[in-house]
């Protein structure tokens, strides 16, 4: 009877012990089996999400030396001290010890001393760096549910996919991000290159990345922000010194047009469409959407929801919420004829 | 410490109309049974927030699923969070605190019966109100009926330019009439327990958990203060044209952030502080052991009470606060993680050298303490704030608080239900039912919570009702899916179990658990008068020196 109550027992708490592991496992392959398409933390490709993820293994050492320690602890006061019977006398009744409780107060002191020291340094290295000469502005916008992005110094102005170059150790280009918002509370989070900070309305946040690598950063609002909150996406393309020169040359230029898209821009103008959007050179000036002028130099549509094609562009004049339900952007209801011809336009702004 | 009944005994309820003891019901001021009616209520609320919670889970399941629109999906998740919070975990801990309390510390009802009852049929109301909505109200542009503004409700999006409906007053209304229920019961609670013990029982003397509920009753006062003054503001901005978080108007989106969060935080522990109560009752039972350093656990509690109203922006660490801001408030919540730390301890050190008896109420104990180690370190966790700017607002944060309160908070009121069962009932729940439920549920929570985290870690915001493929997320939102339909068949055992045993469970007799407390020295379930004849205590556990009078508790110096 004794026995078999025992060994009862011993499989549950062996159970126990083969959760956690079971995730830790789970995590490790997970991290290591890990593409570039994927926003993850632990793999920083910037200054800013680098010091956090150095200061995220220390605090991932200490806090998992203390649920071991805690841990075995627990398991072993359950193993080692369950009672095979009610009966007989009760244990000895032990009411505390100064000594035992002066210990377990002043080592998590200074357990936490340690990870407070490194964590402040981190906030003041990340959060008071200084902006060296050859940093790029940019000042980001959050609106329902779509990203504008504002170099004021090099007169461009594009949305949903920054474009930053790669900022080398030996000569830092890093880019300085002024997060406003139009309407209601967003967050920037990209996370391989920093950490998120919030665009909140009436309000001027800011923030840095230096990315270390070219090639196609994904990120995502973090902040709910409204019914499509969950397509607000985001999507920054770290370009090589040279791609980036020649991308604002190219942004900076007003909107080149065919004469083969006249009757496409003579819908776009005379249409809702200049209400909200700017093509510039045009009479189109709107500001409540995103910026037309280079369209097609940008690889999605509806702030990432859908790969920019003259499908998915149709689309998207016609039923937007077909893409993303609770778009701002209305349904323009054009005939074929029409439509046709305006999205021939669109794809002549590149 | 007579167990006797007197012969006060009025009426004679089973041969009454069902009528006439349900219109008992409705009017009673007895504490025992305002106590079940706060207790059933939450359950009521429990499967509702639940279900919302399946919604969202089968819509996550993969990803750009179709299951629920993005309107409804936003609805769910703002009515589980504001459900789960004021309308499951606050009522059905303060219904254990106003069941348990008179009866532990000597006295036969609460210091105001009648504000008892006021305080219950405002929070009852108050989620009826929330719950109305759904019939009455419309929100964002299109969105419909229930609030859909997430449960902290951030400005401006609660403003009438993004949600030109009525369902955003739905839930300040609701929040704020059950906000004043909850100033009533713990304005009751103080009362009581400073006023109310019987004879011989100083404060020192008192069970842990009168403690715990008094420094929760403070706390209270001190929360729901501030919420309520920002749902009144946010009343005027929206229907007398005040500005107060009007960002177009000069307004500021971040008040309305520290107002929710100075509620919010030390909201936290007005939950986790009556949890602890419960382990801090139940763990000493099942060890044979006192509660190891007694004035110590007071003491840490006290210290979590004060600290936890010094840590609020820690919910805003993203929101462009001063280094100097970030930093002050990492070191707060670190060092709140000191006195928690210590109470863990001590429920080993009770557990150490006793002689440990496996019954439900302490492996879900158990459960908790495990669990409730793991929370407080990812706490630690968020708490480096830089950490922080990449884990907030991710899943990561959902699990989190997730194990803090399902893990560490429901864990344990599903202990305190197996605990107070044969003592509420008078009659005996199914230990292997309860065995069932607790490993299921064990099983549901650590597949749910644990891959939980896992997401967050990989850039997966909170709030989406939808995802792209391939940023490796769907393989974890499948597995914590699949741990929900655990859950709920634990919950299910959980709920036959009761319903089960509270009709057909063998007699419990006064004092099922050979424990200490006075509320086992009286009948189950207790006579309206609760005890025959005022107790008096000479110690902390009255029922060992009655039952070893060799060795009471009083001859030591505790």
């Amino acid at each position: 009877m004794k026995k078999s109550y025992r060994g009862k027992i011993t499989g549950p708490v062996a159970g126990i012990f083969a959760l956690p592991a079971a995730v830790l496992i789970a995590a490790s392959t997970c991290l290591a089996s890990i593409g570039p398409a994927i926003p993850n933390i632990f793999k920083p490709e910037s200054t800013p999400a680098d010091s956090i993820y150095r200061l995220s293994l220390l605090v991932l050492s200490v806090t998992g030396a203390i649920f071991v320690i805690v841990f075995s602890l627990i398991a072993y006061a359950v193993v080692k001290f369950r009672g095979r019977s009610a009966d007989g006398p009760e244990p000895p009744q032990v009411y505390g010890s100064n000594q035992i409780e002066t210990a377990w107060t002043v080592i998590p002191i200074l357990t936490v001393l340690i990870l407070f020291t490194a964590t402040a340094r981190v906030i003041h290295a990340i959060q008071d760096a200084r902006k060296p000469a050859g940093a790029i502005e940019v000042t980001a916008i959050g609106h329902q549910f779509w990203w504008e992005f504002r170099y004021p110094a090099l007169g461009v102005v594009t949305a949903n996919e920054l474009h930053v170059p790669v900022s080398d150790p030996a000569h830092p280009s890093p880019t300085f991000l002024t997060l406003m918002s139009a309407d209601t509370d967003h967050s920037f989070w990209v996370p391989r290159l920093a950490g998120k900070t919030d665009l909140i309305p009436n309000r001027i946040n800011k923030m840095w990345i230096d990315p270390h690598e070219v090639g196609v950063y994904v990120g995502q609002c973090a902040q709910y922000c409204g019914l499509q909150h969950a397509k607000m996406l985001l999507r920054v393309y770290v370009d090589s010194p040279e791609q980036f020169a020649q991308w604002i040359q190219q942004e900076k230029m007003p909107a080149q047009t065919t004469d083969a898209a006249n009757e496409g821009r003579r819908i776009f103008e005379t249409t809702a469409c200049i209400n909200c959007h700017t093509v510039s050179g045009t009479v189109a000036d709107g500001r409540f959407g995103p910026d037309l002028t280079h369209l097609m130099s940008r690889e999605t549509i509806a702030s990432g929801a859908a790969p920019n094609t003259p499908e998915n562009l149709k689309t998207w004049i016609q039923d937007p919420d077909a893409i993303k339900p609770g778009s701002l952007m209305p349904a323009m209801k054009l005939t074929d004829h029409d439509l046709d011809a305006l999205t021939a336009y669109l794809e002549t702004l590149r | 410490m007579a167990s006797d009944s007197i012969a006060l005994n009025l009426v004679d309820h089973g041969a009454r109309p069902i009528g006439d003891r349900l219109h008992d019901w409705i009017v009673t001021v007895d504490h025992k049974k305002l106590g079940i009616l706060y207790i059933l209520y939450g359950l009521i609320f429990l499967v509702i927030g639940g279900i919302e919670a399946l919604i969202m889970r089968i819509q996550l399941i993969v990803p750009h699923n179709h299951f629920v629109s993005p309107e409804v999906f936003n609805r769910m998740f703002t009515m589980h969070g504001t459900t789960m919070i004021f309308f499951v975990a606050m009522p059905i801990l303060f219904g254990f605190g106003t069941y348990l309390i008179p009866l532990m510390i000597g006295t036969r009802d609460m210091a105001f019966p009648r504000l008892n009852a006021f305080s219950f049929w405002l929070t009852a109301f108050g989620g009826l109100l929330l719950y109305y909505s759904f019939i009455g109200g419309s929100g964002l542009y299109g969105a419909g009926e229930a609030p859909d503004v997430g449960w902290f409700a951030y400005a401006p999006l609660t403003a009438r330019a993004f949600s030109p409906g009525h369902s955003t007053d739905f839930w300040t209304l609701g929040l704020l009439v059950s906000g004043f229920g909850s100033i009533g019961t713990a304005v009751n609670f103080i009362t009581t327990i400073l006023c109310m013990r019987c004879p011989g029982m100083t404060l020192g003397k008192m069970p842990l958990l009168a403690w715990l509920n008094l420094i929760m009753g403070g706390m209270v006062i001190l929360a729901i203060s501030p919420l309520t003054a920002a749902q009144t503001m946010l009343s005027i901005d929206r229907y007398l044209g005040g500005h107060f978080f009007d960002a177009q108007a000069g307004g500021s989106a971040v008040l309305w952030m520290h107002f929710f969060w100075i509620f919010g935080h030390p909201e936290v522990y007005i939950l986790v502080v009556p949890a602890f109560a419960f382990a801090s009752e139940i763990i000493p039972v099942f060890s044979r052991k006192p509660i190891f350093g007694y004035p110590v656990m007071v003491g840490a509690t006290v210290g979590i009470g004060f600290i936890s109203f010094s840590v609020w922006a820690h919910h805003m660490f993203t929101v462009g606060m001063s280094s100097y801001g970030n930093t002050f408030f990492t070191v707060t919540t670190m060092a709140i993680a000191v006195p928690t730390g210590i109470k863990i301890f001590n429920w080993v050190g009770t557990m150490w050298g006793g002689k440990l008896q496996l019954k439900a109420p302490m492996l879900f104990c158990i459960g908790f303490l495990f669990q409730f180690l793991i929370a407080g370190l990812t706490g630690i966790m968020l708490g480096a704030s830089p950490f922080d700017w990449q884990l907030s607002n991710s899943y990561f944060v959902v699990a989190h608080f997730h194990y803090v309160i399902v893990g560490g908070i429901l864990f344990t009121i599903f202990a305190a239900f197996y605990y107070w069962f044969p003592k509420m009932s008078g009659r005996m729940y199914s230990e292997t039912l309860a065995k069932w439920h607790f490993w299921l549920f064990l099983i549901g929570f650590h597949l749910t919570f644990d891959f939980m985290h896992i997401p967050g870690m990989l850039g997966m915001p909170r709030r989406i009702y939808t995802y792209e493929p391939g940023r490796g997320w769907e393989i974890w939102n499948l597995i914590v899916t699949i741990g929900m339909f655990f859950q709920i068949a634990g919950v299910i055992a959980f709920a036959f179990n009761l319903l089960w045993s509270a009709f057909k469970g063998a007699p419990a007799g006064n004092d099922p658990w050979d424990a200490w407390t006075l509320e086992w020295s009286t009948t189950s379930p207790p006579q309206e008068y609760d005890f025959a004849k005022v107790p008096v205590v000479r110690s902390r556990r009255p029922l060992w020196d009655l039952k070893h009078p060799e060795d009471p508790d009083w001859k030591y110096d505790q």
